[in-house]
């Protein structure tokens, strides 16, 4: 008999008013007792409509009856079946659109909490299992992966599963991309991904950081290695500015700076030499996971105000709801249609204010998203010492310049073959953000495993 | 890890490591640098490559003991390891089809200047080098820098060797006495790069300049590096570090590379302090 609470059973949090101060994990995790009764909310549907939503096809109702039954070993080995990184996707998946959306038991109430349930057994195994993996049978022949990130990490682990000698390349001196130095500590702690990156090392995959691809390795000389296969697992790293007036002024960050200082270099942490601005003033520009994630870190170093500006209403914000929701517990202030059109700064090249527009919403656009249009007349100045630009990130030019043969669209967007995956280059093939343009971390990861499963076949029909 | 195979003062602040990174060794090329971490809770900072060996698989740079990560730096010994050392990064300098070169240095930039006019004058480009110092007693590397260059003028700020002045009256005596550059390379603190722009500028000649602004990555993904360069904004890590010195907005610049004074000049503090403790234990 399934439990028939129409709510999920709540996910124990830290207080508002103390979290928005410090960087310690705001969702505390479920116990024993409320994973076991948060899984006997699922009704075992035979057709399983939510692994449809998941782009990794996670066996989701076998996982929950095993939860539901208190066997989280068997639960864990069903999940990592078909997902790398679940202590990852458990905290940062935008459930709401995915699995969840997709529940039979969210039609009259709510859905059953997927990923918080997905979050407690990988919890779960990394506090009981350890890092050990079971090395498969290596079948000596090895495969390059550039980027250490999602797509990177995922393709990385199944080809390593499948046999593979997989090698990836990470630019920065830790595995792990945007999962190190763009998430927070408070949604995504680091030493999870790093526990995450050491069972994938566990199982054979040789991580090398600090091979910043195209500049110390081409992808020809990786083939020259004997790499066999290449996946593009670079991401979209490089930060789009609103090119506003006073952009270059101190106090200006863009949302991949201001968290790279706090997540991958620590500058939160007195032990950390990095250095970065304490602002008291802060406007966070953008309406995405990314300016809610600054605009929270903001906080948490100590800001007395913080302004989400967007130039839309709340309802088209791209943010994951859970996360706007936080920010505002936590007295970020959102200051929506409202659309930035200069930063001002004093004598000392320090910024002053950020000058805004309003703004109301017009026609629908090619996005399908009613356009916002400026109300003119109606500037307005908020007084700031700190402009965060978080409006979004194209993929980074440098494997793409200096390789032949790859090519990209007018976007900088690699191009592939939608089915394989394989880039226009044989042999080299490319998934999440380097694809897509800046998304999610589950679709990059759907990306990573499908382009792992080609590489594969590819391999597999090259020697035959 | 990368090893530390050889250490030598340059001058009571300067430094000269040789480390071995041989993949970085095996794409090295003037005008590049690289990014290194000294230990776990250290900050990345940018060096320029003042020279490479690809078949002993070595990097060398130079650096000035100017805050806490390069003091710290300096505490390693040859037979050390730095934790992390990465490159080549950015693009490497446009230096071929030049008729005549000037290649100024200020102070440490003398560093980062030569491998320049090294360059150059290993292609057959005359090239004249002016290197400025605050005094006599710090000028280094003159021996090298005097075999990278058809002329050497070495000018001091108190006249102490003899040739009081800046690098601007070196440059513009050059330029009225009839040497016909058809290129500046300036590298140095920000001011004389400033100012020998200003001063090319009447002349008509062209100026690179190397940049080498506050930065996290070196692959184009934080943007801190940024500066204005014909209106436009460009990336120093990605983009440069070499520009056209006559289009970069200095004022802009400078103010960036101020960013953090008053924290690097409190851990500059903080460090000394405890360096002193250790001294006198």
């Amino acid at each position: 008999m399934p439990n028939l609470n129409p709510k999920k059973t709540p996910m124990p949090e830290q207080d508002p008013a103390v979290r928005r101060r410090n960087f310690s994990e705001v969702a505390l995790g479920y116990t024993e007792e409320m994973a076991v009764q948060e899984a006997q909310r699922c009704l075992q549907c035979k057709n399983a409509p939510c692994m449809n939503g998941c782009p990794v096809n996670v066996h989701i109702p076998a996982f929950l009856r095993h939860v539901a039954a208190g066997e989280m070993e068997e639960a864990y080995q069903t999940i990592v079946e078909t997902n790398s990184l679940p202590a990852v996707c458990g905290r940062v998946c935008p459930q709401e659109t995915q699995c969840e959306s997709k529940c039979v038991r969210g039609i009259k109430g709510e859905p059953v909490g997927i990923g918080r349930l997905e979050r407690y057994v990988a919890d779960w195994a990394m506090a009981h299992r350890g890092e050990t993996a079971a090395r498969p049978q290596r079948n000596g022949r090895k495969v390059a992966v550039i980027g250490a990130g999602p797509a990177g990490l995922t393709c990385a682990g199944d080809l390593a599963a499948l046999g593979y000698e997989v090698t990836v390349f990470e630019a920065l001196h830790a595995a792990g991309g945007v999962l190190m130095y763009g998430i927070p500590e408070f949604r995504l702690p680091k030493e999870i991904v790093q526990k995450e990156v050491r069972r994938l090392e566990a199982l054979g995959v040789e991580v090398k950081t600090d091979m910043v691809m195209g500049k110390v390795l081409s992808v020809d000389d990786v083939f020259e290695m004997g790499y066999e296969a290449v996946f593009l697992g670079t991401g979209a790293g490089l930060p789009s500015f609103m090119g506003i007036p006073g952009e270059g002024l101190v106090g200006v960050y863009s949302a991949n700076e201001f968290l790279t200082r706090i997540n991958l270099m620590k500058a939160y942490l007195d032990e950390y030499d990095t250095p970065i601005v304490r602002p008291k003033r802060v406007a966070v520009c953008g309406g995405g996971n990314v300016a809610m994630d600054a605009a929270r870190s903001a906080l948490r170093l100590g800001a007395e105000e913080v302004s989400v500006v967007y130039r839309r209403a709340e309802e088209q914000m791209p943010a994951r709801k859970e996360e706007i929701h936080h920010a505002k517990e936590e007295g970020v202030v959102f200051r929506l249609l409202s659309n930035p059109v200069a930063v001002h700064g004093g004598e000392d090249g320090r910024v002053t204010s950020l000058e805004c527009i309003r703004m109301e919403l017009g026609e629908p656009d090619a996005s399908g998203r009613r356009r916002p249009v400026a109300i003119p007349g109606s500037e307005f100045s908020l007084p700031v010492d700190c402009v965060i630009m978080a409006i979004g990130n194209s993929p980074n030019p440098l494997i793409r310049t200096t390789t032949t043969g790859i090519e990209a669209d007018r976007h900088g967007c690699l191009i592939v073959n939608e089915e394989t995956l394989q880039t226009t280059r044989e042999g080299v093939y490319a998934g999440g953000d380097a694809v897509t343009g800046a998304a999610t971390v589950i679709l990059a990861m759907g990306e990573g495993k499908r382009a792992a499963a080609s590489i594969d076949r590819y391999l597999r029909e090259k020697r035959a | 890890m990368f090893p530390i195979v050889k250490k030598r003062r340059l001058n009571d602040s300067m430094t000269l490591m040789v480390v071995k990174a041989p993949f970085v060794a095996k794409k090295a090329k003037a005008g590049q640098f690289i990014i290194l971490r000294v230990n776990e809770t250290g900050e990345r900072i940018p060096l320029t490559v003042a020279d490479y060996d690809r078949e002993n698989g070595t990097v060398t740079i130079i650096y000035q003991k100017v805050g806490k990560t390069t003091r710290l730096l300096d505490t390693l010994e040859e037979g050390d390891a730095l934790l992390d050392f990465i490159g080549p990064l950015g693009k490497a300098s446009e230096l071929e089809g030049r008729r005549h070169v000037a290649v100024i240095g200020g102070g440490a930039g003398c560093a980062i200047a030569y491998p320049q006019a090294k360059a150059l004058h290993e292609m057959g480009t005359p090239v004249d080098m002016i290197a400025g110092f605050r005094n006599k007693d710090i000028v280094f590397m003159e021996d090298e820098m005097r075999a990278a260059c058809d002329r050497l003028i070495v000018m001091t700020d108190d006249g102490s060797n003899g040739n009081k002045g800046l690098v601007t009256d070196a440059l513009r005596r050059q330029i009225e006495a009839g040497a016909d550059y058809d290129l500046v390379v300036a590298i140095g603190p920000m001011i004389m790069m400033k100012f020998v722009c200003d001063l090319t500028k009447e002349y008509g000649i062209q100026t690179m300049i190397s940049m080498n602004p506050i930065m996290i990555d070196g692959t184009g993904m934080c943007g801190g590096c940024r500066l204005t360069v014909g209106g436009k904004t460009k990336f120093a890590c990605v983009d440069g570090p070499d520009f056209d010195g006559h289009q970069v907005d200095f004022d802009e610049a400078m103010a960036r590379l101020r960013t953090y004074r008053e924290q690097e000049a409190a851990s500059d503090r903080e460090f000394c302090r405890l360096m002193e403790g250790a001294e006198h234990a």
